[in-house]
């Protein structure tokens, strides 16, 4: 099989085949981040443009890291400097981008869609960074990536995602995946952040994080935004802690074995205890290495890359 | 008569529209016949008229009827110009065969004043009757009321903040009550701003998946409830703009069930869209208030053929491409319906059995303005002749590019409908013609 997508945008219309083939050429590439040369010469002569239009130096740099692993050129582009902020709609920018003959994009939007709207007017590829509340496939797809190297496989697996679910893309792309691959996926928050409907993606809805944590076979905990507070959706952070926070005392209702996993930047103490952080079930910062391979395995697809690659790489590496 | 020769004329004084369908609901009318217009007015009407020597018109398959009138557009002038003027408005509402719109005042300035419906005035043209809508309150605020009973003498046919929906509703009952003075209703806007909030599409299970902030049919229905009890309260006239939702249907069925003094309007988007319309981040389908589900569609035609939603506006609502075409959530709400407004109700509620024809021009043309207090409406002789020739067996396909409206903004581009008008009439004058 051949990926034959232009852009990477979601989870939710790309195929089982097509997250397999991701996951598995992000294998070949994480094991190449395990080298002592980290490079491999086959984007070489392409350019990417990143393009956060939100700030957000993680995933930023973790695809600009890819990038660099792959040889690509790369052009950071972030609202202070570009003419975003003066007022340049984003129709403009992408016919700038296309007539300097990019690629790929990586855009990471504040509103929901951008990076649809700016696939359907480029020729290059777009890889969407992260939008609005909707997505954020390749942050889905190294949560996956994780739980499976972790847990070994993901049909039936059970994964509970805990806090802000409403405003949360990278809940939605969790969902969307794991789905498709078999898992079974709960969500657990107070009721004015879970969203209207989420039943209907195919998640169950737990109020009580007790009941939630001792079902779970994976809890991935989101970051709460601290401004939600002040929306009215909660009354304090501390009665946020309180009812939702996952402390070492919750988890042990929790199977022994549970994986903890958190897309970061934590609010340690608000929604997760610094102890579970750092804890031995803690895969976190495997998750921060698998982000490098799941880029790279984007970037690679996108740019005509052929899967499985592993020949490809131990030729030119 | 199938030139461009006859359009803008006075057809020195005569002419003759042969063996049409007329149908003119308050004279209880519906069969075949002659109109003869003389003088801009109408001189004869029934079977086999004498011609005294006026043009004629062949009329065969076609529908006469009272001229289309939507009462509520934006024509954007003052203020927005390169999206629409009262002149390029009328253009666009003679071709969909409206012979008067009522346009809202949120214009840059606000039409809150005397000075500013006088401009609406002058600017009118002999291409369609353009009357304006007043502010509520001054510049839109919310804070005061605007000199109501001056824009009233001057020629306002209702008060609407439309866009800018009261809050405060001790001052949503003092123009409820104010306006009684004038007999003419205030136009509400329902929305309940804290509930709609930062949302850009109709709440639910797909707002959920496509990770767009939601705004519930509640910010609509609790408001439309709010002003049908302050207009039971004052005995004022309330109008409902918009209707997009079950629950606004059912609040407005149970107020005039109780003798309220409340009428309302939907828009064709509004049954001929759901707010699946919205998937791929289709901006032309951001709408405010927002498309709704199959479900709200199906009560909005239940509300249409039961006679609860009194009327077919399009909310005509220009913007420029580079305003619209941007980011989903950052998009202007809004879409222009009068060139389209006609063909979708011929084929989305006659064809479909919802409406009869009948039914139909009661709903685009003498509803609104027995609601707007307008002359018009029937096609009588003595009368001034206002009327809309309309084929409904005409199939066509929605041509954005063929809009005679300024914008371009519209999720109907591309559509097959049937049914559109053929000749426009305002005053005896032939404003559009086929
Ligand atoms: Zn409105």
């Amino acid at each position: 099989m051949k990926w034959s997508r232009k852009d990477l945008l979601d989870l939710e219309s790309l195929s089982v085949e097509e997250i397999t083939m991701l996951l598995d050429t992000a294998r070949s590439f994480r094991e190449v981040l395990d080298r002592p040369i980290k490079k491999v010469p086959i984007l070489r002569g392409k350019t990417i443009v990143n393009m956060f239009f939100e700030p957000s130096t993680r995933t930023s740099s973790s695809f600009d890291m890819a990038a660099k692993r792959l040889m690509a050129d790369t052009v950071n582009i972030s609202p202070r400097t570009s003419a975003v902020t003066k007022g340049e709609t984003l129709l403009d920018t992408a016919r700038n981008l296309e007539a300097m003959r990019i690629d790929l994009v990586v855009i990471r939007h504040s509103s929901s869609g951008a990076p649809h709207f700016l696939a359907k007017r480029i020729k290059a590829g777009v890889v969407n960074a992260g939008d609005g509340q909707h997505a954020h496939p390749t942050q889905g797809l190294l949560d996956i990536f994780t739980m499976r190297e972790k847990r070994g496989r993901i049909e039936g697996l059970k994964v509970l995602i805990v806090g802000d679910v409403t405003h949360s893309r990278v809940a939605r792309s969790n969902i969307h995946g794991l789905k498709k691959l078999g898992a079974e996926v709960a969500v657990c928050g107070p009721s004015t952040l879970i969203p209207v409907g989420i039943e209907e993606l195919g998640a169950r809805v737990f109020h009580k994080i007790e009941e939630a944590l001792e079902w779970a076979d994976v809890v991935n905990i989101l970051r709460l935004q601290l401004e939600r507070q002040k929306k009215g959706l909660l009354p304090t952070l501390r009665e946020y802690s309180r009812m939702f926070c996952v402390t070492e005392e919750r988890l042990k209702a929790a199977k022994p074995d549970v994986t903890i996993m958190h897309p970061g930047p934590m609010n340690r103490g608000v929604e997760i205890d610094p102890r579970v952080a750092d804890g031995a079930r803690s895969v976190i910062l495997d998750q921060v290495t698998n982000g490098v391979a799941v880029r790279m395995a984007a970037l690679y697809l996108l740019s005509g890359g052929d899967a499985p690659l592993s020949e490809a790489i131990r030729k030119e590496a | 008569m199938t030139n461009q020769k006859a359009e803008g004329r006075r057809p020195s004084g005569r002419l003759v529209i042969r063996n049409c369908r007329i149908i003119d609901p308050l004279n209880k009318r519906d069969e075949a016949g002659d109109i003869l217009m003389e003088d801009g007015r109408i001189s004869a009407l029934g079977k086999d008229i004498a011609p005294n020597g006026a043009e004629a018109v062949k009329g065969d398959g076609l529908v006469a009827c009272p001229g289309l009138c939507d009462m509520h557009v934006h024509l954007r002038q003052p203020g927005r110009e390169d999206e629409e003027t009262v002149e390029s408005g009328s253009r666009a509402a003679a071709a969909g065969g409206f012979t008067a719109v009522a346009c809202m005042p949120n214009t840059q300035p606000v039409l809150d004043n005397r000075g500013m419906i006088e401009l609406i005035r002058s600017l009118e043209t002999p291409l369609c009757r353009v009357h304006p809508v007043g502010a509520i309150s001054k510049g839109l605020e919310g804070l005061e009321l605007a000199e109501i009973g001056d824009m009233a003498g001057a020629g306002a046919v209702a008060v609407s903040d439309d866009g800018r929906p009261l809050t405060d509703s001790n001052l949503m009952r003092r123009a409820l009550d104010y306006c009684r003075m004038f007999g003419i209703p205030v136009v509400s806007h329902c929305e309940d701003k804290f509930l709609s909030a930062d949302g850009s599409m109709n709440e639910g299970p797909l707002a959920t998946r496509l990770g767009l902030r939601g705004i519930p049919s509640a910010a609509e229905a609790s408001m439309a409830y709010r002003d049908c009890r302050l207009a039971a309260l004052t005995g004022g006239r309330v109008h409902i703009a918009h209707v997009s939702c079950a629950e606004t249907v059912e609040v407005v069925r149970q107020a005039k069930k109780q003798g309220v003094a409340v009428t309302a309007e939907t828009c064709p988007h509004y049954f001929c869209l759901t707010e699946e319309a919205v998937v791929g981040y289709n901006e032309a389908a951001r709408v405010n208030p927002p498309l709704r589900t199959k479900r709200d569609v199906e009560a909005i035609i239940g509300g249409l053929s039961d006679g609860t939603i009194d009327c077919i506006a399009t909310d005509h609502a220009p913007h420029s491409l580079e305003e619209k075409e941007v980011e989903f959530d950052a998009s202007p709400t809004g879409m222009i319906g009068l060139e389209t407004a006609l063909g979708l109700c011929w084929t989305h509620l006659v064809e479909k059995k919802v409406l009869t024809a009948r039914q139909l021009v009661e709903k685009m043309s003498v509803n609104p303005r027995r609601i707007l207090n307008l002359a018009g409406g029937s096609l009588e002789v003595g009368k001034e002749s206002d009327l809309t020739l309309f084929d409904p067996n005409a199939e066509w396909t929605v041509d954005p590019e063929k809009f005679k409206s300024l914008s371009r903004n519209t999720p109907f581009a591309g559509w097959k409908l049937k049914g559109r008008a053929a000749m426009t009439v305002v005053g005896g004058l032939v404003v559009k013609v086929d």
